[in-house]
């Protein structure tokens, strides 16, 4: 059931025709000044007395740390002091994990115990980073090795060594989901298969490490922090572990993120920051650098082993799917576990399969801990099921794309619910598809294959669809955790037309590249009909701005775009109220013609823009009676649809709408090296209403180049030391301009119903599909060799192996 | 060690300055000179990120010492355009094909552009996307960049 939400007021939508702003080409307000080398980015952020923190790491898996000797570092001029692990876990409390683990505790920098090679132990402060470094140096940590847990199904076992001594199980987390009759569909099934697949440890790390400035203030008790982050509750977090008043916590959102896509959530970094501004009474920065960011950051992603039943008939259609998803989390949960949850908002994909069981195990080893990473999860868990409806049309002998066709949810059947209780709020698969067909070209794509492997080479074809839930909610909080009953997962907006007419926006969060600014000018210059170039966006800090939870999860042209918009009609509907008084009619007999109102009575007599806001802000005699001055109005949107606690059998409504693409690639494997190269990249792609081009474009865009990453390339790889020996940019191989083929892309627009303009997300899909279509292309290829791969990535040495 | 005396030329300006012989240029341009738009992204030569013009030839400021870079001169990615507010053809390309988004990456992606649009005015996709490759972006997935230096080249490149 879709839940109306009658708070946001009602206005005839504008028809896409009318439309001024909205989906036309326009320039990123932000990127003037990208361009001219004048962001404002955290480490940018400079003040008096400035002093900066470096890092002593476990160069140990897992270890107890018999002794720590700072003498020699307190010593060294410039040194300000030095904290230990002892001291912080004192003096701060816990950093919040999402699952109810008790004794499991995170804190910045360990205590008795460093659970992995890499995981901080010492902060060093020094008047600069170089003095801090040669510090660090000299600090003496004494180590007594204890036996490291390494492998995710070992850690499992009873009698393995636990990672946290206090809680002996290194399972945190493990439940089963029944949705539906999957007994009786497997045992009625024509077809079974099985398969075991692996995502190995990857991120998106941005080329911007974390970075984070805190200044304590001693005199008006106010924590100034200025961050690169994309972190929900990140103020509260912060103000919890510090033990001080949220509302001495001001978080300034005007900084530059320079790229997230999830990872960018340096609490351990921040409370540490601001511990040290408030213990030395300075202002300290921490930036860190590559190594400490790639080894002991915690912004590792995913790391998974999949295994899949599926039951379908001799026609390729699936009714039923068994998943089993054990997730290595590293040693300290935090929020990642959760990324098994938000799966279950699309856990049968874009397929009308009629049941599912979900198994989900959550497991902690000693290596980094896992952040949240684009797609919250979903990425890998596209991968495995759309490898499978590969491993369905292989069995049954039909085209994989006819597959996929058989089993599509029907643009009639919407809005749909699937079987772990969300619903699909709209949808063209069977046109998408289509479209992506015609732009591959595909009986171009087979020729071109088949008279490749007549010369003898390795060449194959790829597809993938793929359900990009947009507008994240909170939900799989309570859905993996009892004890937690939040459902409300806010966005707010204020808007303000001010004395001379011009019109500014604050919200609440920093952007990461997602263009914010240009959203929301885009968004209220439709709803005003003004040239969203004239429009200010600011944003607000955590104290004067209104609830918040940034943007992850795809979410903000949905709910910052409709917050904007329902910010924009409340002042809208004020300012007709004094139209009409000033007209001396009721506001029913007038309404909106561009910027003036007009009366609608018969005489066409109009107010202009400029005397509303005259009225409003200066002459309060002509102002309706008990009216509040000024023009102001602020609108906090729960997300649509939304709101709810799940059902006991976790039957719950994940994120509320539902945006879908389909890749078509070719790919030709080197024999000699195993390298991948592109003959063909084509997708299409439908989020609902696009806001701005450009912007969805290169959403889409840069998901595929992170997804051909994890596809091929990029993997975090503990040896069996649990030493991280991919921590350098030489090692950790990222996509180049030689690797990320040109796209072609186009795109299909089906409205939500859940939204003003028919938005929906945009941020994720491109991550999400990527991998599966790759690798799908690479077992086409391999096909000749009579193996395949089922992990990514799919390195070139996995190739060669496969292709001797 | 005691600091080293250096004088060197950055975006067209004279600075003569001490600085410790361990500095990288990438840090001095930050911290002395408050030149904050180039970037540190790995500080250790591999994305690009602080990518600077050295006597016209672009190099990565990561791995040089401020003291290497004495008696040079420096361009950055605030002296591209002469007035620091006017574009570039360049730097409006960017802006017009979406060529960035959070905006980390392009200072060092418009100062490798710059270099490669001076070498090679009318660059096919192929010459860019050979050209760039010693610059990681993380975002925009490369196709508006390559897209943003061919129209670049045709409405005046690096002028």
């Amino acid at each position: 059931m879709i839940v109306e939400r009658p708070a946001l007021p009602v206005e005839t939508a504008p028809e896409s025709q009318k439309r001024r702003y909205i989906g036309k080409k326009r320039r990123a307000v932000e990127h003037r000044r990208f361009v001219l080398g004048r962001g404002k980015f955290a480490g940018d952020v400079t003040l008096p007395h400035l002093h900066h923190v470096a890092i002593v790491s476990s160069p140990h898996a897992h270890a107890r740390i018999l002794g720590i000797d700072v003498s020699a570092a307190l010593a060294l001029p410039g040194v300000l002091g030095v904290v230990t692990g002892e001291e912080l876990c004192a003096q701060t409390k816990p950093l919040r994990q999402y699952l109810d683990m008790p004794g499991v505790d995170w804190f910045p920098l360990a205590g008795e115990i460093a659970r992995y090679a890499g995981e901080w132990v010492v902060a060093v402060v020094a008047t600069d980073r170089a003095i801090a470094e040669d510090a660090a140096e000299l600090v003496e940590v004494s180590y007594e090795p204890l036996p490291a847990v390494l492998d995710p199904e070992r850690a499992m076992a009873n009698g393995s060594a636990p990672v946290h001594a206090s809680h002996p199980s290194n399972v945190m987390y493990h439940r089963t989901f029944v949705w539906g009759d999957v007994d009786a569909h497997f045992a009625a099934a024509e077809r079974t298969l099985q398969a075991r697949y692996r995502w190995h440890r990857s991120a998106t790390v941005p080329i911007e490490t974390f970075a984070v400035v805190a200044a304590w203030d001693t005199g008006t008790s106010l924590l100034d922090v200025w961050a690169s982050i994309q972190m929900p509750q990140y103020p509260e977090q912060l103000a919890t572990a510090l033990g001080i008043p949220l509302n001495s916590v001001r978080v300034h959102f005007d900084i530059d993120v320079g790229g997230s896509y999830g990872v960018k959530r340096g609490i351990k970094h921040s409370v540490l920051t601001a511990y040290l501004s408030r213990r030395f009474r300075v202002p300290v920065k921490f930036v860190e650098d590559r190594l400490e960011n790639m080894r002991g950051g915690d912004m590792h992603g995913p790391d998974r082993i999949f295994e899949v039943e599926a039951a379908f008939g001799d026609d390729g259609v699936v009714r039923s799917l068994k998943i089993r998803t054990i997730d290595d989390e590293g040693a300290y949960p935090g929020r990642s576990p959760l990324q098994m949850g938000k799966p279950v908002g699309a856990i049968v994909g874009a397929y009308k399969i009629a049941s599912v069981r979900y198994e989900v195990v959550a497991v902690v080893t000693n290596k980094a801990g896992q952040v949240a990473v684009r797609g919250f999860g979903q990425a890998p868990t596209n991968f495995v099921l759309e490898l499978t409806m590969d491993r369905v049309a292989a069995a049954v002998g039909i085209d994989r794309l006819e597959v996929r066709r058989r089993n599509f949810i029907q643009p009639e059947d919407f809005p749909y619910t699937i079987p772990s209780g969300t619903q699909y709020d709209s949808g063209n698969y069977p046109t998408v598809l289509g479209k992506a067909e015609r732009l591959a070209d595909i009986d171009a794509l087979i020729r071109w294959r088949d008279d490749a492997r007549a010369h003898g080479r390795v060449a194959g074809i790829g597809v993938a669809s793929c359900i990009e839930p947009g507008g994240g909610n909170s939900i799989f909080q309570a859905l993996f955790n009892p004890k937690d009953d939040s459902t409300t997962f806010p966005e707010g907006c204020q808007v303000k037309i001010d004395r001379h007419g011009t019109v500014s926006a604050q919200i609440g969060v920093a952007s990461s590249g997602q263009g914010h600014e240009t959203l929301v000018s885009a968004v209220l210059g439709e709803e005003f009909g003004i040239d969203p170039d004239q429009i200010r966006v600011i944003h607000a800090d955590s104290l004067a701005g209104l609830p918040s939870q940034s943007p992850v999860a795809s979410r903000m042209a949905i709910v910052l775009g409709d917050a904007s918009v329902g910010a924009a009609r409340r002042l809208k509907a004020k300012m007709l109220d004094i139209a009409a008084y000033r007209l001396g009619i009721p506001s029913s007999d007038c309404g909106w013609d561009g910027t003036r109102v007009r009366r609608t009575d018969g005489t066409g007599e109009t107010v202009s823009w400029m005397e509303m806001v005259r009225i409003a802000h200066v002459t309060y005699h002509k102002l309706p009676p008990g009216m509040d001055p000024g023009l102001q109005a602020q609108f906090v949107l729960e997300v649509q649809n939304s709101g709810r606690l799940p059902a006991p059998d976790g039957r719950v409504q994940m994120y509320p709408c539902q945006s879908f693409s389909a890749h078509v690639v070719a790919v030709e494997i080197d024999r000699g090296t195993g390298k991948v190269s592109f003959h063909k990249y084509a997708l299409a792609h439908d989020c609902g209403t696009v806001i701005n081009p450009d912007i969805v474009r290169g959403m889409v865009l840069g998901g595929i180049a992170h997804g051909i990453g994890a596809a091929l390339y990029e993997r975090f790889v503990y040896d069996d030391n649990g030493q991280l020996i991919t921590q350098t940019f030489a090692d950790y191989m990222m996509p180049t301009t030689h690797e990320v083929p040109p796209v072609e892309m186009v795109e299909h627009e089906t409205p939500s119903p859940l939204t003003t303009m028919g938005q929906k997300g945009v941020g994720e899909g491109g991550y999400m599909s990527t991998p599966a279509a790759v690798v799908s292309a690479l077992n086409d290829a391999l096909a000749p060799f009579g193996t395949r791969i089922d992990h990514a990535p799919a390195t070139p040495v996995d190739l060669l192996e496969r292709m001797r | 060690m005691n600091d080293c005396a250096i004088s060197l030329t950055v975006n067209g300006v004279t600075y003569e300055r001490r600085v410790p012989p361990r500095r990288s240029l990438v840090d001095f341009l930050r911290d002395d000179l408050a030149l904050t738009g180039t970037h540190v992204g790995c500080e250790h030569g591999i994305c690009g990120a602080c990518t600077v013009m050295l006597d016209g030839v672009p190099i990565r400021s990561c791995i040089v010492y401020a003291v290497q870079a004495d008696g040079a001169s420096i361009t950055t990615v605030e002296g591209l355009s002469p007035d620091g507010s006017t574009l570039t053809p360049l730097q409006d390309a960017f802006v017009e094909c979406h060529g960035l988004q959070c905006g980390f990456c392009t200072p060092g992606m418009l100062i490798a552009a710059t270099a490669l649009l001076r070498e090679n005015p009318d660059p096919s996709a192929d010459e860019i996307r050979d050209e760039l490759g010693g610059n990681i972006c993380r975002c925009t997935g490369y196709q508006q960049i390559v897209e943003a230096v061919q129209l670049a080249a045709r409405t005046g490149g690096t002028r």
